[in-house]
């Protein structure tokens, strides 16, 4: 799928372990199928040959891991970061989440992640994934092979790509990519131009098929607080399941709030919701919003500098107005 | 033995609702899930539901009673109704064990009467598995998809239904079948069944054992360097649990309305952090801790309990669900050494 | 004059610095206002959190307000600042969702515009008993 492969990333992690750059690597280790990945911290170069991949399912963003990670003590941490991963990574740096000098960070291409259960919709049984000249070709228990568009399959986040472009690397592997004109804001477009009553019933059955597992919170690399309210009995708003159509609601509203202004829109939350619920267009939503209110702004795209929402202008925009001007039909 | 023209399904759906509340997987946007059969409804093809069918009877949410505060009084108010007789049509062999495993939990002393409630009003039509995948490893734990338990236990073929009564609950309701139904000998079940097997033989993780683990292990494995390298990458998430048919732990908690109290109890997850937090604190602070207490329960603690039985059903859900795809056969294959691999 | 039975409950948050001596004049000056406007005074616009706004909702709210001082008058310099970005962004997300936009309010009222007060008070009251109950952020638990 790229210019990268397996053995490229390998012989680049022993390089660096053996110099003395890092002492560990952040990667995708091997699991019991060709799509069940496991991020992994490897020690040695045997550790990296046994179990280290890389192909269309190594979607994880490590940039989270790394505030764990470099607390664990001396020497660096070698971090693979995909164009994306990076803005993450940035991210977190500017909120002083990490140590900088603990990372080794290695710029990677990446041509889109493949969403696994776009593909077991049209598979059952699926005993391998390989992937040639954008074509992939599922082998299958009961149907043999079946070849697949690799296209087609993709990660809506990828299809949607908003960069190939790496912002934070010590080292680069490959041609650095450009930012793309992406059509992310479609979808959240789309909904804009419904009725009211429509976007809520949209939302309504969106939301209510949350089971409150947490995922979305847990794998957001912007989700860093140590407590989050929603676990703090001393908050009042407590609440481990739930309860009723307000409560999921208003779980989703504050912690795309929350994130507003930090989310660089990694897409993470969408790919790990087990109820397939599109959360990434409540954080799309407040992106498109701080664009069109305040000026284009990715977060992540340096490490450092004011999020717009702790920043102000004397000319901002009235909070009254804002919903008249983000309705796309006034 | 009853059978009943595939095609002519419908009508079996039909029959059964015209005297009780059916429910059966249906594909929905977040995939297949057991919702309540309407006209109209189309039953899911899918090998298994998102969420398992434990909520049946272990509700994520529920509501136990209210409390209504009027001055100094304090008034206790039952809000339990009469649950009405209700089907479960296509539940699948691994989750019909789960109902056996969650019963030792909540009808031994003291009985969960909201529980106990529920399972009584419920016959369960179990569906046996044509074709299970690469993340079913329900042979490990010795349950048999060609043989599921159940009231009412089903057989799909090409183009027939085939139904056995295995209780008194299920025959009383393929009696009521009778008029759409024809009477059935054995023969072509005898047949799926021995494709079943023949599937479930060629499984990648056909050859997954449990024998490791079980009762009276827990000096074994408590103390299992393996545990640090398993959890590290664990997101303190609940999705395997919630995704689990077996996982039975849950929390209460009262929720003030401004003019009284409701009781309810929802489902937790001994992956959080305030899981069985209590004046004291947290007995177990770190995620390796609640990591290892999760799958130590499972496959050891349980059975320690239970006369052997794990409380995993191998149905995959927590598999395919997991963000960071951790997983009880990760687990077991880590901590079984390499025999298991 | 008008019959309308129903009466909805307004929860505003007013700044201690201007709003809620506003909300003082317009008292001190006989002015009328609903009194299902339930005042609940706050250090600062700025104080309140995205939640408060939806726990307001959710414990039986039909609308919310928000009052602060005019911006560049802040007790604090900057409050009302920061207060404007969070409400534009939650007010419009709330559309997103499919909320009632007229649901909820900002407005700017100094110690002095008792009128003001009382004036958007009685309009954006109107507007929500237009609406009707809020069925979309409701709590059934909280119901009586």
């Amino acid at each position: 799928m790229q210019e990268i492969n397996r053995e490229i990333l390998i012989s680049k992690a022993v390089e660096l372990m053996e110099n003395g750059t890092a002492n560990r690597v952040l990667g995708w280790g091997k699991g019991e199928f060709d799509y069940d990945i496991t991020p992994a911290v490897f020690n040695d170069a045997n550790a990296l040959k046994d179990n280290f991949v890389w192909g269309d399912f190594c979607g994880a963003n490590f940039s989270k891991y790394l505030i764990k990670e470099t607390a664990k003590g001396e020497g660096k941490v070698l971090v693979f970061l995909k164009p994306c991963d990076s803005y993450s990574f940035n991210q977190l740096l500017c909120e002083h989440r990490f140590d900088r000098e603990k990372v080794y960070a290695v710029g990677i291409p990446c041509g889109g992640m493949l969403d696994i259960n776009k593909i077991k919709e049209k598979c059952d049984g699926i005993l391998s994934i390989d992937e040639e000249n954008g074509k992939i070709s599922v082998n299958t228990l009961y149907d043999g092979k079946i070849e697949l568009d690799r296209n087609e399959y993709l990660s809506e986040r990828c299809i949607n790509c908003k960069s190939k472009k790496c912002v934070a690397y010590d080292e680069l592997i490959g041609e650095n990519g450009d930012v793309l004109d992406s059509k992310r804001f479609d979808e959240v477009e789309k909904i804009e131009k419904m009725t009211p009553d429509e976007r809520f019933a949209f939302w309504q059955n969106e939301l209510s098929r949350c089971i409150r597992c947490n995922a979305c919170r847990d794998v957001c690399p912007a989700c860093t607080c140590e407590k989050c309210v929603f676990d703090n009995p001393n908050s009042g708003v407590e609440n481990k399941a739930a309860s009723n159509e307000f409560e999921e609601k208003m779980f989703h509203i504050i912690r795309a709030f929350h994130v507003a202004g930090r989310c660089t829109d990694c897409g993470e939350c969408s790919r790990v919701c087990p109820q397939h619920i599109p959360l990434h267009l409540l954080n799309r939503k407040f992106i498109k919003d701080i664009n069109s209110f305040y000026g284009d702004y990715q977060a992540g795209e340096t490490d450092c500098g004011r999020a717009p929402i702790v920043d102000y202008t004397t000319e901002d925009i009235e909070p009254n107005e804002a919903v008249e001007r983000g309705d796309g039909n006034a | 033995m009853r059978k009943i023209l595939l095609k002519s399904i419908d009508s079996l759906f039909e029959k059964i609702a015209e005297n009780e509340t059916l429910y059966m997987p249906q594909d929905t946007k977040s995939g297949a899930k057991f919702e309540k059969w309407q006209m109209g409804a189309k039953l899911s093809d899918a090998l298994n539901t998102v969420r398992s069918a434990k909520d049946f009877f272990f509700p994520q949410t529920e509501n136990l009673m209210d409390f209504k505060v009027e001055g100094k009084n304090i008034e206790v108010i039952d809000t339990r109704s009469e649950t009405e007789d209700f089907v479960v049509f296509g539940v699948r062999a691994c989750d019909v064990k789960s109902f056996d495993i969650l019963d030792r939990v909540f009808l031994s002393e003291p009985v969960d009467t909201y529980y106990k409630n529920r399972r009584e009003h419920a016959v369960i039509m179990s569906v046996a598995c044509t074709k299970p995948v690469e993340t079913c490893f329900c042979q490990t734990f010795d349950i048999d998809a060609a043989n599921p338990e159940g009231d009412i236990v089903c057989y799909k073929t090409d183009d027939m239904l085939y139904m056995d009564a295995k209780t008194e609950k299920g025959e009383k309701l393929l009696s009521t079948l009778n008029d759409i139904t024809e009477s059935a000998d054995e023969t072509a079940v005898n047949e799926q069944k021995k494709v079943i097997k023949e599937r479930l033989s060629k499984l990648p993780l056909a050859n997954l054992t449990a024998d490791k683990f079980g009762s009276g292990k827990t000096s074994e494995f408590f103390d299992a360097s393996e545990w640090g390298e398993l959890s590290q990458v664990c997101l303190g998430c609940g999705t395997c649990t919630f995704v689990c048919p077996t996982c039975q732990c849950y929390d209460i908690k009262d929720f003030s309305t401004g003019h009284g109290v409701k009781r309810f109890r929802c489902w937790d997850s001994c992956m959080y952090s305030d899981f069985t937090k209590m004046s004291a604190g947290q007995p177990r602070l770190t995620q390796l801790e609640r990591f290892r207490q999760r799958f130590m329960h499972k496959l050891v603690y349980y059975p320690t309990n239970n006369d052997g039985l794990f409380s995993c059903v191998g149905c995959g859900r927590c598999l395919s669900k997991c963000p960071i795809q951790m997983n009880i056969v990760k687990v077991m294959k880590k901590l079984g050494g390499k025999e298991n691999a | 004059m008008q019959v309308n039975e129903y009466k909805p409950l307004i929860v505003a948050f007013c700044c201690n610095w201007c709003s809620y001596a506003g909300a003082d004049l317009a008292g001190n000056n006989r002015l009328n206002y609903p009194a299902d406007v339930k005042i609940i005074r706050v250090p600062c616009s700025c104080r309140v959190n995205p939640m408060f706004i939806l726990r307001a909702f959710q414990r039986g709210a039909d609308g919310v307000i928000l009052c602060g001082c005019h911006p560049g008058d802040c007790h604090y310099t900057s409050g009302n600042y920061y207060t404007r970005r969070r409400m534009a962004l939650l007010f419009s997300m709330l559309d997103y969702l499919g909320i009632e936009k007229e649901r909820t309010r900002v407005e700017w009222v100094s110690a002095a515009e008792g009128a003001k007060f009382a004036e958007t008070m009685n309009d954006f009251a109107q507007k929500v008993a237009a609406l009707g109950e809020n069925k979309r952020l409701e709590d059934l638990r909280c119901k009586k």
